[in-house]
């Protein structure tokens, strides 16, 4: 147990450090929330009314786009084969990896979403709502994109491949997190179903992902 | 600062030098825990490498307090078979396998060994300490704390300073403390004395030794020629490496 706690340690350390870009994701998202209406024009209705589904876009973005170092990082420095001989399920590494990365880059996203809903206007219930889902959505988005930074472990300068490799996969996500968070304000009773859902799907990330991302880091140790 | 220049202000002083040099040597010794006793069996091994056989039928035995040099021109497979005995490579064919007598169960190879490769692990984000301080916990077990660890690699004075600021033979140094701060039977060492001065080529030749008096054993993957007494050559050559073995 101790090994894997040192290893989240080791992981947040990283990630608040100089090139660990915990905050590069916070940064993101605050730019697509900024940029966002500039494009749609000041009209405050509408950007109360898409304000959920922007911050989860920039949400998911910022969240994809800080995966592909996951792996990558370790294999560079050759770490990647000290963890994997260590004795440890790989599984269980993969998990301690992506709760440090959530943690480290998916949580400040979470805390960070009130006060960027403000920007767009929203409604007081569907900020609580939309920080909500965002808090049980985006663990789903890291163990997604943890398959993804496993399969292109091997490729240099795979970056930009993680993100379109998953986005596909994490239309589920955004699909049933946007849906709770807007339902909220037309329909009170219609956020459990697909809040419930989101959950669900996470859940089914957490287990799928792990053993995924193990198997393809097996896979690419050559 | 001041603890980066002391580094540098001792190396001159050469009045002392050989019995300092002698005493650092034996306290390096100390450092090195003491394991159980494995003993390492290879069976007619066939490694692939991007479709190009590189290892075939290759036989090794490694007893405890034994030690083997591999040697052999580039490309002959010296990495790889040391890579393939870690579990990093998937052989075609063969067994490999490790008995420790005791209450482990014979098999999985990687759990009973430390692997040295060509890259160090290293994070440069931290700091000397902090690098090794994780490795000892994720490896687990008992070993050299990372304070004795440090002292018996001559890198104590640094353990604060990032390994970003660290040059190639400190960081080699660094990544053969790991080797102390977890207690493992078997070393596998490839190029571990890659950019490393003469004198810490010393240093972790008296390692080994002291790895060896206690128990271990050891596989060296090596161009130079290592003063290591008591250690067998094997030769990797392009006719069968079975052969070679056979023939030293």
């Amino acid at each position: 147990m101790s090994a894997f706690a040192a290893l989240f340690r080791r992981e947040l350390r990283l990630a608040v450090r100089v090139g660990g870009g915990a905050m590069m994701g916070v940064l993101f998202f605050l730019i697509v929330v900024t940029v966002m209406p500039f494009a749609i024009g000041p009209d405050l209705n509408l950007l109360s009314r898409i304000g959920p589904a922007v911050l989860w876009i920039g949400a998911l973005l910022a969240t994809l786009l800080g995966l592909d170092r996951l792996y990558e990082a370790d294999r560079e420095d050759g770490a990647l084969d000290l963890v994997v001989g260590a004795g440890h399920p790989l599984e269980m590494v993969v998990i301690v990896k992506c709760l440090a990365h959530w943690t480290a880059t998916g949580l400040p996203l979470v805390v960070a979403a009130p006060f960027f809903a403000l920007f767009l206007a929203m409604p007081p219930e569907a900020i609580l709502s939309t920080s909500a889902t965002l808090l049980v959505g985006t663990p789903a988005l890291t163990f997604l994109g943890s398959i993804g930074a496993g399969l292109t472990v091997s490729l240099r300068r795979g970056g930009l491949l993680v993100p379109i490799l998953i986005l596909p996969f994490a239309i589920p996500v955004l699909i049933f997190g946007v849906s709770a968070s807007t339902a909220v304000v037309f329909d009170p009773a219609g956020f459990r179903a697909p809040f419930l859902l989101l959950a669900a799907v996470s859940l089914l990330a957490a287990v799928v992902g792990p053993v995924a991302t193990a198997a393809s880091l097996r896979g690419g140790l050559d | 600062m001041t603890k980066v220049f002391k580094a540098f202000s001792r190396r001159p002083d050469t009045g002392g030098a050989m019995t300092d040099h002698d005493d650092s040597n034996r306290r390096a010794g100390e450092a090195v825990p003491p394991v159980p006793p494995a003993r390492l069996e290879v069976r007619g091994l066939v490694v692939d490498r991007g479709g190009r056989r590189v290892l075939e039928g290759l036989d090794l035995d490694l007893g405890p307090g034994e030690a083997i040099l591999l040697t052999g021109p580039n490309g002959i497979g010296k990495s790889t078979l040391i890579r393939a005995l870690f579990g990093l490579l998937r052989p075609e064919r063969g067994e490999i396998r490790v008995d420790t007598s005791g209450d482990r169960e014979p098999g999985e190879v990687a759990p009973s060994c430390h692997y040295l490769g060509h890259r160090d692990a290293l994070k440069t984000a931290l700091t000397v300490s902090e690098n090794l301080a994780f490795w000892k916990s994720f490896l687990g077990g008992p070993g050299a704390e990372v304070d004795a660890a440090l002292d018996a690699v001559d890198l104590l004075d640094l353990s604060d300073l990032p390994a970003a600021y660290l040059s190639a033979g400190q960081r080699r140094r660094l990544a053969i403390a790991r080797l102390l701060v977890a207690a493992r039977p078997i070393w596998l060492l490839d190029e571990p004395t890659a950019a490393l001065d003469a004198a810490s080529e010393e240093r972790l030749v008296g390692l080994m030794g002291a790895h060896l008096a206690g128990g271990g054993s050891l596989i060296a993957a090596t161009h130079l020629a290592i003063d290591l007494p008591g250690a067998r050559p094997v030769r990797l050559s392009t006719d069968r490496a079975s052969a070679a073995e056979a023939a030293t």
